[in-house]
């Protein structure tokens, strides 16, 4: 019995996955045509995969990428970054003010990799913004990302001078759509390339630990030598990264900008995988893989929903009805009391 | 069920995952007397009242209560209370804002409407009959802490209750508050009621209890009339062994024969922390200590050594070489270790391993870029829970289900781990058996022969005298002496603590 309770709560990442099957089956149930999947060609030409599961790996790798910042911004700091949609829309802003620049004729005037470069560092200086404002001035996370939250649009907007620029480049839309002989869409390898990178950080340094340290216990963790604040700081500065590479994506995607509804609500969906993954979202312990694939079980849920013809206005409701069954059932308190009923009805048997 | 029982528990088992905390005990409390419930750290005594009120439920076992004819059915507090069982815990559990009739009221009775007239003209009738010297409309942080916890016990009585449980409550009241709750404890014996009393401190025992039942690794050892178990074999149960002479501890051990080295010189040293500026040295293999009423400054010493506390003022220098240290980090690079005197806030990664929180400052040390790998992390824990006999489950375990003495084990581990030259144990021993204390008491002077140098600080002063060469002593957040050799006795101690104008 003690076993099975510790795999209960030492395996979190098990609450995301039981949703991710317990919307398969559900899919598997009513449609089974959900799990279709078809190789069809794009308008270039190219090779492409096409089906829900595709737009569920396409989009998923949005908040995936995103929740690995977020994770780390929970567990150090006991809140969340809400500013996270608006600084999408600034990196993205970045990039085409980079590439196209105010009143280009939307051919490149810049490597799509120095453009990238310029989003990651003005990304990471407004993550830096949110770190210092918790850090140093010891501002609730989410009162100090309501600055950024608010303002962040405008600034995007104020960037390009409130125009909309256009790249007519077409290797600009790989990043959200496909590399062309590659079926599988961009993100996901973007997403894969960013888990990968933060796998390989947390093996070969202490952030993990120090992360969780500060997390639990800022005061004790300062008597082992640690900086508490730098580490919050740190944990911004990272999401900014993040951040910068969904400002990417999204712009790829369109090729353009739309200011006001880029990325809109992504901080929500990125917070939720972060819950959904089990992790406490006061802070402490954490499970990045946990997170991420709490990112993917809600794109699952919104992509089945839309499948379902659920209009795009009622869509916030129905998410948060089934958002709200799943994180109610991986709440500590739940989990005990079904491990009671569990343990009662195995020790009547 | 006995005659004159008010409670029975039979064969109580309770388990955590991996620690068995209970194993079939047996407690009776009977009506009119006070009933000691004795044991370590670890031993049961909170896993059994938890069980009692409802807080965890027993995994096998019954508990009778006076006037039920089948066995009491108790899965939460609010159960518990209706079955007239009440409990004061050591924190004061009330809330502060409302008033004494109030809190005395609270959570109380479905009437959607409330008398408030009749609210406190009833308080006032209980709290004058209990002789309790509060009036029921005065605001209960007005109250002293003494009050506070009477209030707390008034309330529990008037709640009709049969069993009372009084869990460490006099561990924040001074004498005179301790002798008033035991007056009150006394009355209540003379009505009817049953009280467990769980205390650490043996004198109030033997002052007011009855009949001790005591506990040990979850097992019952035994319950005893008051009159025919002596403080000797009291201890002597508790610890599951003959106690050993521990004034005898400091000459069996080898004193450190070395080089006479500073290891650490501080002149006119001061932090933010009021502390007035202080000179302090000690030599290799030494062990000293600062000692001192509650509030006069030791601990904040040992902090503006450690850089805990923001240093503003003197030189430092550490084996006669002036260092500038700024920030805790400074001081553990320089060979300082420091177990802080509140293990909760300051020590203790509560939801980290025990492996994690063992390894935490030696990782630091090492860098953020060379974490240790987990079959090093694992040998550590290994190492160390074996050498100070931490009793966990495993090494995954959480720290914070730990008992109180073996988290401060592990902290104790993590800076041993570091191999200082130079550690600083801030209260080490407060509030863990005395087992583990003597245990400590006998590492501190097994490290100083090898060659570290201890500060040691305790609130108890033989135990200082136990174990250091020399003390400085504080009064009023200043140092205002230090004794050694023949000077290390209570009195002189107490004397310099005193002071001159104060006798």
């Amino acid at each position: 019995m003690t076993k099975k309770k510790m795999f209960f709560s030492s395996r979190q990442i098990f609450i995301p996955i039981a949703a991710l099957i317990l919307l398969a089956l559900f899919n598997l149930a009513v449609d089974p045509s959900f799990f279709k999947i078809t190789l069809g060609h794009n308008s270039a030409g190219d090779p492409v995969l096409t089906g829900y599961l595709m737009t569920i790996l396409d989009y998923g790798s949005e908040v995936a990428i995103l929740a690995i910042g977020m994770t780390l911004v929970t567990a150090a700091c006991g809140g969340q970054d809400i500013s996270v949609g608006a600084a999408v829309a600034i990196a993205g802003s970045v990039i085409l003010r980079v590439l196209v620049g105010i009143g280009g004729d939307g051919t490149l005037q810049a490597p799509i990799l120095v453009g990238f470069l310029a989003a990651c560092v003005v990304s990471m200086l407004f993550g830096a913004f949110n770190g210092v404002l918790v850090a140093i001035f010891k501002i609730q996370p989410m009162v100090a990302t309501l600055i950024l939250y608010t303002a962040g649009r405008s600034i995007a907007a104020w960037i390009n001078n409130n125009e909309l620029p256009i790249v007519t480049d077409k290797t600009f839309t790989y990043f959200g759509g496909f590399i062309p002989g590659i079926p599988i869409p961009t993100p996901f390898f973007l997403a894969v390339v960013c888990i990968l990178i933060t796998l390989l950080v947390l093996r070969f340094t202490t952030l993990g630990l120090y992360t969780q340290a500060v997390g639990i216990n800022s005061s004790s963790s300062r008597l082992n030598g640690l900086n508490p604040e730098f580490i919050k700081f740190l944990s911004f500065v990272i999401l900014g990264l993040c951040v910068a590479v969904v400002g990417l994506i999204k712009t790829s995607r369109l090729s353009t900008i739309n200011y006001s509804v880029i990325a809109k609500d992504i901080e929500m969906d990125a917070i939720l995988a972060v819950a959904l993954g089990g992790n406490v979202l006061s802070g402490g312990k954490f499970n990045i893989m946990a997170s991420i694939v709490g990112a993917y079980v809600i794109q699952f849920l919104t992509t089945t929903l839309y499948k379902f013809n659920v209009s795009s206005d009622a869509l916030p409701a129905y998410k948060a009805v089934v958002v709200i069954l799943l994180v109610v059932l991986s709440a500590p308190a739940v989990k005990d009391k079904l491990m009671s009923v569990i343990k009662k009805q195995k020790g009547v048997g | 069920m006995k005659e004159n029982a008010v409670l029975e528990m039979k064969n109580i088992h309770k388990s955590f995952p991996g620690v068995r905390a209970l194993q079939g005990v047996d407690f009776t409390l009977c009506k009119s007397e006070i009933h000691a419930l004795m044991g370590e750290n670890g031993a049961g005594k909170s896993t059994l009242i938890k069980v009692l009120t409802g807080v965890y439920e027993k995994d096998e076992g019954e508990i009778f209560l006076d006037g039920l004819d089948k066995p009491a059915v108790i899965r939460s507090p609010q159960d518990a209370q209706n079955l007239g069982i009440s409990t004061v815990y050591q924190e004061i559990t009330l809330c502060p804002n409302l008033t004494v009739a109030e809190n005395m009221y609270i959570g109380r009775g479905s009437a959607k409407l409330t008398n408030w007239k009749k609210m406190n003209e009833d308080a006032d009738r209980i709290l004058n009959n209990l002789g309790i010297p509060a009036k029921a409309s005065h605001q209960l942080s007005d109250c002293s802490i003494a009050i506070q916890q009477m209030v707390a016990i008034a309330r529990a009585v008037d709640m009709d209750c049969k069993v009372l449980i009084l869990d460490e409550p006099t561990s924040s009241l001074d004498e005179s508050e301790v002798e008033k709750l035991f007056g009150l404890m006394r009355d209540l014996r003379s009505r009817g009621v049953g009280i467990i009393f769980v205390t650490h401190f043996l004198d109030q025992v033997y002052e007011v209890c009855d009949k001790i039942t005591v506990l040990r690794d979850g097992q019952l050892v035994g319950e005893y009339v008051i009159e025919d178990l002596p403080r000797v074999k009291l201890v002597a149960k508790m610890l599951g062994k003959e106690l050993d002479d521990m004034e005898e501890i400091k000459d069996d051990t080898q004193v450190y024969k070395g080089e006479d080295e500073y290891v650490f010189e501080a002149e006119k040293l001061q932090s933010d922390a009021g502390i007035k500026p202080f000179d302090f040295h000690i030599k290799k293999g030494e062990v000293n200590g600062f000692t001192g009423l509650l509030g006069s400054g030791r601990s904040e010493c040992v902090r503006a050594i450690f850089c805990a506390d923001k240093v503003i003022g003197g030189v430092v220098k550490i084996k006669n070489k002036v260092v500038k240290l700024t920030k805790p980090l400074d001081a553990m690079k320089n060979g300082i270790a420091y177990l802080p005197e509140d293990r909760k806030i300051d020590g203790i990664v509560g939801d980290l391993s025990v492996r994690d929180n063992l390894i935490l400052a030696a990782q630091v040390l090492r860098g953020p870029f060379k974490p240790f790998s987990r079959a090093e992390a694992n040998r550590f824990a290994d190492e160390y829970i074996k050498l100070l006999e931490i009793k966990t489950a495993s090494a995954d375990t959480p720290i914070k289900s730990l008992s109180g003495g073996n988290q401060q084990k592990v902290i104790l581990g993590r800076w041993l781990l570091t191999h200082p030259d130079y550690l600083i144990l801030d209260e080490p021993t407060r509030g863990i058996d005395i087992g583990t204390k003597i245990e400590i008491q006998k590492l501190v002077l097994k490290l100083a022969s090898e060659g570290m140098s201890v500060t040691f600080i305790s609130s108890e002063t033989d135990e200082m005298l136990r174990t250091c060469s020399r003390l400085v002593v504080l009064r009023d957040r200043k140092v205002v002496g230090e004794l050694s050799g023949e000077d290390l006795t209570q009195s002189k101690v107490m004397e310099t603590i005193a002071g001159g104008e104060a006798s």
